[in-house]
């Protein structure tokens, strides 16, 4: 399943390295990478593919979001059919 | 397949700008559970409607964490009761109380359908039926009533009209102690839709499958937002961009709406696209239309924007979906938007301008407090005046008023979450007892006859 990891927040070191390792650790493939620093704010999409036999996406997603508070970043995992509904005609 | 610009402007829409699924609900059928008694039959509706949105929170609670867009409300519609408790009409209540029995321990919010269709004419039993709702909606909590009274084809019923002015009476009496609060779960409609998702009108209509999704999409405040980046484009580019909006937003919905459906083993009914507002700062379509040029929303020109807005959100929702029903447009509650209400208490908007309104977007006279001694044929009047722009524009419109009793105009009433508060605003003073009194039926209009 293709989801979509949000990544934003104030700049600091090691945001992208504790990022991949949590995909990592789920056996998360990261397919795309996109990452921006601009005026000190950092931003970055990835494009992941998450595996059928591991955890939810629901449950992903909430891990994410507390990995997020603890290095200070808002994170988000969501589903790639929502942006690419959205966005495409 | 999308931008990086286009993935933080959606989760920008999410987290900031209010956009959301308003409502998830599933329409099920009553009418396999007619019975032989009105306990018998009350016992078959609460199995059924367990049964079946068994699984609709959690399922709805799922998809809404995997795709990461609130889903507010889980809601629940069913057959008109009024069809299913025909053979014993005077106790309709139990069927009643069984279904928002249900409706609590399903963990819905609210349960649209306690609700009749007399548009052409009420039946011995509908008339008894119609005569319970007031007690019903005093002693339950999440049921809603709606009742229908008047098409396009059929024309108005106004005896159902004068028997509404005095239901719509009672019920605020009989839940006095709470502002009159039995009045926000009790709509008067002409043209009611069969799949509308949104309370507190939704019902399940006969014609409909048996168990079907529908979905209400939102976003007044991406609108809103869309707009505030084209301070100075003319009407047409305006216009253009809400219709881009709409889309996106419909999209959404759309996507939501197969995945519940598929979940929960429903037929996809519809993707409703109206815009409905809650009372949160950043969520008022009034905002919109003060955003297109208005510095106030109920001056002269509101209509002539709230006309624009709503159709440009309908083309933008059509090419979204390929299954749009209910009510489709924008919604002007006064209690429930924050922009209406800051007008209403300014004395900038008026129930006639709200009334003109009507007549260019969904749905109608929306969540307004009048002053509690309104005479109930005011009340029918009233009614009477909306049935009439829906049936000669072939549209939906419907009437939920709340007199509230021991109230005057200047008062605020508070109902509280999303139904927000409300000024008491004045309604005219004259007597319509007379017209009211006729009854029988205004015949539907010329244009009606097309077959």
């Amino acid at each position: 399943m293709r989801a979509v990891v949000t990544v934003s927040g104030t700049d600091r070191k090691g945001v992208v390295a504790q990022v991949s390792a949590f995909l990592a650790d789920n056996g998360i493939n990261i397919e795309d990478v996109s990452q921006t620093v601009l005026g000190g704010q950092f931003a970055m999409v990835m494009v992941v593919d998450i595996p059928e036999s591991g955890k939810t996406l629901a449950l992903l997603s909430e891990e994410a979001r507390r990995l997020g508070e603890e290095i200070g970043m808002s994170i988000g995992l969501r589903h790639a059919d929502i942006f690419t509904a959205m966005h495409n005609v | 397949m999308f931008t990086k610009n286009q993935v933080f402007e959606t989760i920008e829409m999410v987290e900031k700008e209010h956009l959301d699924i308003r409502t998830v609900t599933m329409g099920v059928s009553l009418l396999p559970c007619i019975r032989e008694t009105a306990e018998k039959t009350a016992e078959a509706v609460y199995d059924r409607v367990m049964k079946k949105a068994e699984r609709l929170v959690p399922t709805a609670d799922a998809i809404s964490a995997e795709y990461g867009i609130p889903i507010v409300n889980k809601r629940v519609s069913v057959t008109p009761v009024s069809l299913v408790t025909a053979a014993f009409p005077e106790e309709s209540a139990a069927v009643g109380r069984a279904l928002d029995r249900a409706a609590r321990e399903l963990g819905v919010d609210f349960l649209g359908g306690y609700s009749a269709l007399v548009h052409k004419g009420t039946a011995e039993y509908e008339e008894k039926f119609l005569r319970t709702i007031p007690e019903v909606l005093a002693t339950t909590q999440r049921l809603c009533s709606s009742v229908n009274v008047g098409s396009s084809r059929s024309g108005i019923n106004m005896d159902a009209v004068r028997a509404m002015g005095e239901i719509v009476k009672e019920t605020a009496s009989l839940t006095a102690d709470s502002g009159g609060i039995g009045c926000c779960k009790l709509v008067t409609f002409c043209n009611a839709v069969e799949d509308n998702p949104f309370m507190a009108g939704a019902f399940h209509g006969v014609g409909e499958a048996d168990t079907v999704i529908n979905v209400g999409v939102s976003g007044p405040g991406v609108v809103r937002h869309a707009l505030s980046f084209c301070p100075d484009a003319d009407l047409t580019d305006a216009a253009e961009l809400i219709k881009k909006t709409a889309f996106k937003i419909t999209r959404v919905g759309q996507l939501i709406a197969r995945e519940a459906s598929a979940r929960l083993g429903a037929r996809f009914g519809i993707v409703d696209l109206s815009l409905a507002p809650t009372p949160a700062r950043g969520d008022s379509v009034a905002h919109i239309l003060e955003e297109l040029g208005l510095s106030v929303v109920g001056m002269h020109g509101t209509t002539a924007a709230l006309a624009m807005l709503n159709d440009a959100v309908k083309k933008g929702g059509v090419m979204a979906s390929s299954r749009v029903g209910g009510l489709s447009g924008a919604f002007i509650p006064v209690s429930e938007d924050i922009g209406m209400i800051e007008s209403a208490e300014a004395g900038n908007i008026s129930i006639d301008k709200l009334e003109a309104m009507t007549s260019v977007c969904s749905v109608g006279l929306d969540m307004i407090a009048i002053p509690g001694d309104t005479p109930a044929t005011t009340v029918s009047a009233m009614i009477a005046d909306e049935a009439a722009i829906g049936m000669i524009n072939n549209k939906t419109t419907a009437v939920r008023v709340i007199p509230v009793p021991g109230k005057s105009v200047g008062d605020v009433v508070e109902f509280g979450g999303l139904l927000g508060r409300a000024p008491v605003m004045p309604v005219h003073s004259g007597d319509a007892s007379k017209f009211i009194g006729r009854g029988g039926l205004i015949p539907a209009p010329i244009h009606s006859f097309k077959n």
